[in-house]
C-alpha cells in the first residue's frame, strides 16, 4: 500500500473498511506531515490532539459498525467555520483569541459523517482577497514553483490555506467557501479539484459572514469523486440559515463515479475570451472543448452579454453587504477591544487596529455606495445588473446543460505581485465572479500544466441545483485531461 | 466620482473605523480608483430592470413565535472583551451583561 498520506478521500475509507488502517494511524500520518510542512504557514491552527481524540472515536464508531460516509477521514477547516472550543480567528486580528461556543452546521454535518478535524487554514482576511495576503497571520505558500526557480507563489485566495494543504497532501480533503472565487480560483492554482455549490446547497450558519447574498461553503478534493464525497456530508436544508434550500440532496457520489456526458451540451460563452488572459490558458480551454467533444459531449457557442460587467457590479454589492455584516465587530461582545475616551472612539479604535487594509478598503466602499444620496447610483444600479447577468445564464442554459471557461486568467503569481494596485488584484476572478453573481454551481477541474510547470484549472458551470449533471461533466473532462502532476517535493 | 481626505473622512466615521491622518490621502486614493473603474456599469442601460437583491427563490420561511433555544448566557458571554456582570453571580443561568466603558456621566 501506497503511503497513507497519498490516499485519496475514497481510498482511505476502503483501506479503514478493511481493517488496512485505523483512523488513529490515518491521523497520525497526516499530523506527521502537518509537522513535516509548517513552512507553508496553511495552518492557522493545529488541532492534533483534537485529531486523535476524533480518530479514537471514529475506530469505535467502525468496530460497532456504525461507519458514516467520511469514517475517519481527516480533513482541513478554513478558519472562517466555527468550530467549538477551536479558536476561529477568519485571518483578522479583530477575533484573535475568540473560541466559538457553538459548531457551524457545515462541519457539525461532516463530523457526523464520521470525519476528523486536523486543523482551522489560513484564509485572506475575512474571506476577501485573491491570493491569501491579506491574513493578519501571514500568507500560505503554494506548494507548486515555477520550474527551476525559488519564488514562493500564492496558493490565491481566499481558501489558500485549505487548497494549499490538499495540493502538499497533509490532508486528502478541505472545506473553503466562495464568494466571488475563493474556492474555485485556488483550486486552479494549486492543481486539485474545488467547487462552489450552488448558493443555499449547503448551510451559512456558523460560517463568519462576507456578503451574505453570495457566500457558499464548499469542497477542496483531489478528484472529483472526492469531492462529491465531502459535498453529500456538507450539504442539507438547515433550519437555522433562512436562506438553505430545503431540497433533498441528491447522490453526487454516483453522478461523480458515472461520467455520462453523452449528447451533453456544453456551452462556451465568447464573452470569456478578454484581452489579459494567457495564451496558455486560452489554449487549454480550447484543448478542454476538444476534450469534451471527444467525449461525446456536443460544443455549444453561448453569450452572455453582461460577463465584463459582472466584476465591477461584485464590487458594489460584496462590499455593501461587507459593510453591514463587519458592524457587528466593536469591540462589545468578542474579540479585540481597543479603549477611547467614550463608546464611539472605543467602537472606532477597535475597527481601526482590529481590521487589515482590504476588509477596511471594502467597509469603506460598503458604507460609501449604500450612504444617502450614492444608494440609487451605485448599489441599485449594481443590482439591477446582477439581475442582467443572472438572466443571461437562464438563457444560455436554455441552449446547453453546462458552461465551460478558464477558472482564471493567470496560474499562480509571485507572493507580492498585484499588490500596489487593489483593481489588479480584483480581475483575477473575472471568470468566477459572474456564477456567483447568478448562484450558481462552478467546479474547478485541474486540466494542465503551463511552460513553467504550474497547474492550470477549466471551470464548469452547471444550473442551480444542478451539481448532478456538474459534477458528471466534471469527472469526464477529470478524466480526458489525466491531470497526474505534483508539486515538487510534495 | 473623486473623494479627497474630508470624504474619506466622513466615510470614516460613517463607519466608526479610524484610518489615521496619514493614511486619509492614500486611502482617498484607492477609493477615487476603484470608484472609477465602477463607474462602466453607467454603459449598461437598467431602465426597467428589477433590482436582484437575492438568487435563492426560497420565500423566506416562517416559524411558530415560540422559544427553541435559551438558558446559555454563559456561553453567550464567554468571549465577552471586557468580562461579563451576572445578574445572580451564584446561578449563571439568569443571564448577565456585556461589560462596556461607562456611557452616562
Amino acid at each position: 500500500m501506497s503511503a497513507l498520506t497519498d490516499l485519496s478521500v475514497a481510498e482511505l475509507s476502503a483501506a479503514m473498511a478493511s481493517r488496512k488502517a485505523s483512523a488513529l494511524e490515518v491521523a497520525d500520518a497526516h499530523i506527521a506531515r502537518m509537522e513535516q510542512h509548517r513552512g507553508l504557514n496553511a495552518f492557522i491552527a493545529e488541532t492534533p490532539d483534537r485529531a486523535r481524540e476524533m480518530a479514537r472515536a471514529s475506530d469505535a464508531r467502525r468496530a460497532r459498525g456504525e461507519a458514516g460516509l467520511l469514517e475517519g477521514v481527516p480533513l482541513g477547516i478554513k478558519d472562517l467555520f466555527c468550530t467549538e472550543g477551536v479558536a476561529t480567528t477568519a485571518g483578522s486580528h479583530v477575533l484573535e483569541g475568540f473560541v466559538p461556543t457553538y459548531e457551524s452546521t457545515v462541519t457539525a454535518n461532516l463530523w457526523k459523517a464520521g470525519a476528523v478535524l486536523m486543523g482551522k487554514t489560513n484564509l485572506d482576511e475575512f474571506a476577501m482577497g485573491s491570493s491569501n495576503m491579506t491574513s493578519h497571520f501571514g500568507g500560505v505558500e503554494n506548494p507548486w514553483k515555477r520550474r527551476g526557480e525559488n519564488r514562493k507563489l500564492v496558493p490565491g485566495g481566499s481558501s489558500g490555506g485549505s487548497a494549499a494543504v490538499v495540493a502538499a497532501r497533509i490532508v486528502p480533503g478541505s472545506t473553503g467557501t466562495d464568494t466571488g472565487g475563493s474556492i474555485r480560483q485556488p483550486a486552479a492554482f494549486c492543481g486539485i479539484v474545488g467547487l462552489k455549490p450552488t448558493y443555499g446547497r449547503c448551510s451559512r450558519w456558523g460560517v463568519v459572514a462576507f456578503a451574505s447574498s453570495l457566500d457558499q461553503p464548499g469542497p477542496f478534493a483531489r478528484s472529483v469523486e472526492d469531492t462529491a464525497l465531502l459535498l453529500q456530508a456538507m450539504s442539507g436544508h438547515d433550519p437555522k440559515d433562512s436562506t438553505s434550500a430545503p431540497l433533498a440532496v441528491p447522490d453526487f457520489v454516483a453522478a461523480a463515479r458515472n461520467p455520462a456526458i453523452k449528447g451533453l451540451k456544453i456551452g462556451i460563452p465568447c464573452e470569456y475570451r478578454v484581452d489579459g488572459t494567457s495564451p496558455e490558458i486560452v489554449a487549454l480551454w480550447e484543448k478542454g472543448v476538444a476534450m469534451m467533444r471527444d467525449a461525446g459531449a456536443e460544443p455549444v457557442e453561448v453569450s452572455l452579454p453582461h460577463t465584463r460587467y459582472a466584476l465591477p457590479a461584485y464590487y458594489i454589492v460584496a462590499p455593501a453587504e461587507c459593510s453591514s455584516n463587519l458592524a457587528r465587530y466593536d469591540g462589545v461582545r468578542y474579540g479585540l477591544r481597543v479603549p477611547g475616551k467614550d463608546l464611539t472612539e472605543m467602537y472606532s479604535n477597535t475597527r481601526g487596529a482590529g481590521f487589515g487594509k482590504e476588509v477596511r478598503r471594502r467597509i469603506l466602499i460598503g458604507t460609501y455606495v449604500l450612504s444617502a444620496g450614492y444608494y440609487d447610483a451605485y448599489y441599485r444600479k449594481a443590482q439591477q445588473v446582477r439581475a442582467l447577468i443572472a438572466r443571461d445564464f437562464t438563457q444560455a442554459f436554455e441552449r446547453c446543460d453546462v458552461l465551460l471557461t478558464p477558472t482564471a486568467p493567470t496560474a499562480a503569481f509571485a507572493a507580492g505581485d498585484k499588490m500596489d494596485d487593489p483593481v489588479t488584484m480584483y480581475l483575477n476572478d473575472m471568470f468566477t465572479i459572474p456564477a456567483s453573481m447568478a448562484g450558481l454551481p462552478g467546479i474547478s477541474v485541474p486540466a494542465g500544466l503551463d511552460k513553467d510547470g504550474l497547474p492550470l484549472g477549466l471551470q464548469l458551470i452547471g444550473r442551480a441545483f444542478d451539481e448532478t449533471t456538474l459534477l458528471g461533466a466534471a469527472a469526464a473532462l477529470e478524466r480526458a485531461a489525466g491531470f497526474t502532476a505534483r508539486a515538487e517535493g510534495y | 466620482m473623486s473623494l479627497d481626505k474630508d470624504a474619506v473622512r466622513r466615510i470614516a466615521r460613517l463607519a466608526r473605523l479610524n484610518v489615521p491622518e496619514d493614511e486619509l490621502a492614500s486611502v482617498a486614493g484607492e477609493l477615487t480608483g476603484i470608484l472609477a473603474w465602477i463607474e462602466q456599469l453607467n454603459e449598461v442601460d437598467t431602465g426597467n430592470v428589477a433590482p436582484l437583491s437575492s438568487v435563492s427563490d426560497v420565500t423566506l420561511p416562517l416559524r411558530t413565535d415560540k422559544v427553541t433555544d435559551g438558558g446559555i448566557a454563559e456561553r453567550v458571554l464567554a468571549n465577552a472583551p471586557g468580562g461579563a456582570v451576572w445578574l445572580e453571580p451564584q446561578d449563571r443561568h439568569a443571564g448577565g451583561f456585556f461589560a462596556v466603558p461607562k456611557v452616562v456621566e
